[in-house]
Parts: C-alpha cells; sequence; structure tokens
C-alpha cells in the first residue's frame, strides 16, 4: 500500500484499462537531466502509467518526515510514445517542492505522482490545422510534449512555436528544438531573448507583441489552433493580442502558471 | 517585491487533480455555465485563485465567483453557487 493512497473498495474485479479514481503512484527516477541551470527534467519509471496525451499534467506530492505534504502539478513532457515519463520542473528558490525536485534528487529516488490529468490543453496528433505554439520560459514544457508527440508520430502537421526566454542560457531544449526544427517536415521555431541575447544573435529581442506575432502566427484564414503557455502576463498579452488580430478565442487554449507553482 | 493579486492567477487547468478527486473523472475540457452572466467556458479556461485557504474560481467572463473548494480534515467544502451548469462527458 501506498502512503496516502486511498484505499478502494471492490476493484479487483473491475476491469482495469481505465482507471477512474486517481490514485498516487510511485515513480522512480530512471535519469535526471539538467537542461538549464534553474531548470531540470526527470525522467521516471511509473509502474502501470495508464498513457497519457500531450499537454497533460501529473500532481507531484512530498511528504515530510513529520507527515507535512505538499502538491504541485508538473507538466509532462515526454510524448505518450515514449517509454519512460518524462517531467521537467524550474526551481524556485522559496518553492516547498521544486528545490528538492531540481538539486535534491538523485537517480534511484521515489517520487509519489498521479495522473495523466487535464483535458483542455491537449494536443493529438491526429488535429491536422496549423498549429501555433508559443511559450515563455518553463511553459515550453508541454508544448515540447505535443512537438515531440508530433515527430514520433511522424505528423507533418505545419507548425510553428515562438519560445520567449530571459536569455539563451534559459532556453530549455534548445538543441532538441534546434535538430527537430531542421529536420524539414513543417516545424519552424523562433525563438525571442527579452533580457540578453549573445553577440550576433538574429532572433528577436523583445517581449512578445503585435509585429512579432504578425510574422510567426499563421494567418487566420488558414483556421489554425493555438496553444500558449507560460506566466499568466505572458498568456494573456499573446491570447488578447492573438483575438485583436482576428483570431477566434475559441482556436486559443492557454495554461498559466504563477509563482503558486514552486 | 510586492506580489500582486493578478500575478496569483493561474487556471482551471491547475485544479484538474482537485476535481479529479471529487468527480472522479476528467474535468478540464468540461463546461460550465456561469450562473451571474450565463457565459459559458471550459474548466481549462476558468481564473483560479489558490492562494486562499481554499481554491477560488471565477469566471474570465465576468470576473465573479463560480466555484470555491475547501480540503482539509478529512473532508470537502464545495460551492458551486456560481455555476449554472457543468456539462462534461460520462466517461
Amino acid at each position: 500500500m501506498i502512503p496516502g493512497a486511498s484505499s478502494g473498495t471492490g476493484e479487483t474485479d473491475k476491469p482495469t484499462s481505465t482507471p477512474q479514481v486517481l490514485r498516487w503512484q510511485i515513480g522512480s527516477v530512471a535519469e535526471l537531466v539538467q537542461e538549464t541551470p534553474r531548470v531540470a527534467s526527470l525522467v521516471l519509471d511509473v509502474p502501470d502509467w495508464p498513457g497519457h496525451d500531450a499537454g497533460q499534467h501529473v500532481d507531484v506530492r512530498l511528504t515530510a518526515d513529520d507527515g507535512y505534504q505538499a502538491e504541485r502539478s508538473y507538466s509532462i513532457a515526454s510524448a505518450p510514445e515514449d517509454r519512460r515519463l518524462a517531467i521537467t520542473v524550474e526551481r524556485l528558490e522559496d518553492g516547498e517542492v521544486s528545490p528538492y525536485l531540481v538539486g535534491e534528487v538523485r537517480a534511484g529516488d521515489k517520487v509519489e505522482l498521479r495522473g495523466p490529468i487535464g483535458g483542455y490543453f491537449v494536443w493529438k496528433a491526429s488535429d491536422e490545422r496549423p498549429l501555433l505554439l508559443v511559450a515563455g520560459g518553463s511553459g515550453i514544457v508541454p508544448l515540447m510534449a505535443m512537438i515531440r508527440h508530433r515527430a514520433a508520430t511522424g505528423s507533418k502537421t505545419p507548425t510553428r512555436l515562438l519560445y520567449s526566454s530571459r536569455s539563451l542560457e534559459d532556453v530549455i531544449y534548445k538543441a532538441e528544438l534546434d535538430r527537430l526544427a531542421s529536420a524539414g517536415d513543417g516545424l519552424t521555431v523562433a525563438h525571442t531573448l527579452t533580457r540578453k541575447q549573445p553577440e550576433g544573435w538574429t532572433g528577436y529581442s523583445r517581449r512578445i507583441d503585435t509585429a512579432m506575432l504578425a510574422e510567426v502566427a499563421w494567418p487566420k484564414g488558414q483556421m489554425p489552433i493555438v496553444y500558449v503557455c507560460g506566466p499568466t502576463p505572458l498568456v494573456e498579452g499573446v491570447a488578447s493580442l492573438l483575438v485583436d488580430m482576428g483570431y477566434g478565442p475559441a482556436s486559443i487554449k492557454t495554461e498559466r502558471f504563477g509563482p503558486t507553482g514552486g | 517585491m510586492t506580489v500582486q493579486q493578478s500575478d496569483l492567477k493561474l487556471d482551471g487547468n491547475a485544479i484538474g487533480g482537485l476535481l479529479r478527486e471529487i468527480f472522479t473523472m476528467e474535468m478540464t475540457a468540461a463546461i460550465g455555465t456561469c450562473a451571474h452572466c450565463g457565459t459559458l467556458h471550459a474548466v481549462g479556461e476558468v481564473e483560479v485563485y489558490m492562494n486562499a485557504p481554499g481554491v477560488v474560481v471565477r469566471c474570465p467572463s465576468c470576473g465573479e465567483v463560480q466555484m470555491k473548494v475547501v480540503r482539509g480534515h478529512g473532508k470537502y467544502w464545495l460551492d458551486l453557487s456560481g455555476v449554472r451548469c457543468l456539462e462534461f462527458s460520462a466517461g
């Protein structure tokens, strides 16, 4: 019995393929990937993982020796097709959970989690509408699951990613994005660095604005679907700029994260 | 640095796990009708504040409170008085 897991009744004779009650499970850390100085990916072995869709998240729960528990949500970074489940976590210095997950956790450690969770901010490769992804900081994580899902399924859906980071050092998945964007299968990646740019930087160097979206976004007549994920001000700013540009609100899906996410 | 209330705003995606505990099914794609202004929004779209003793859900159109959820001492307190109707898949 997992500590803290709810005790089900009479579930033994029911099919287990579509569990309705969300249960806490134990995953073990198979691999740690330091993505940036403040961000790490935890690659987890989770027995009986039911599978997930790109864009979903898991809840992670830590229990202190005195029984105190802290729960946080983290987006799944891995594609549904990947063998292992990966989450990517940004370390927030005053957070209760992230400083443990980025800095303390070691390969082989156990992590308590439940999921997958979410049915709104989800993209499936069977959706062939042109895809616009807009990320701020670690808001790239669920969008990366979509990009990885797209690559794993061989989808040719025209896809554009606009990714805002503070500096080049803060760009998560930089090498993998470069590689996927050079495959010539319809994915383009545009970066904007808002605080510090390296010498000779040819990308954008400012916060996302109308002119930038006008260059990167699909013409609204192509009926694109949009996913925006990042800090609340970025998400709301981008969504309202897109609506001003004539995008239908129903075609824009948003996910905010904030300081309570630590 | 002063934390503004607006900085603490999240959305319904953040309470997908909490709502699964209560409703046992995926709820972020559920469509709620605001009891105040009548606008329809997916639960994933609503404004969520988690810094109160419980969770406060507000309508993204009119800003009024739709839902309050408090969990503690082995109980839930669920106030849905700001949601006229919740429509969601049977599974």
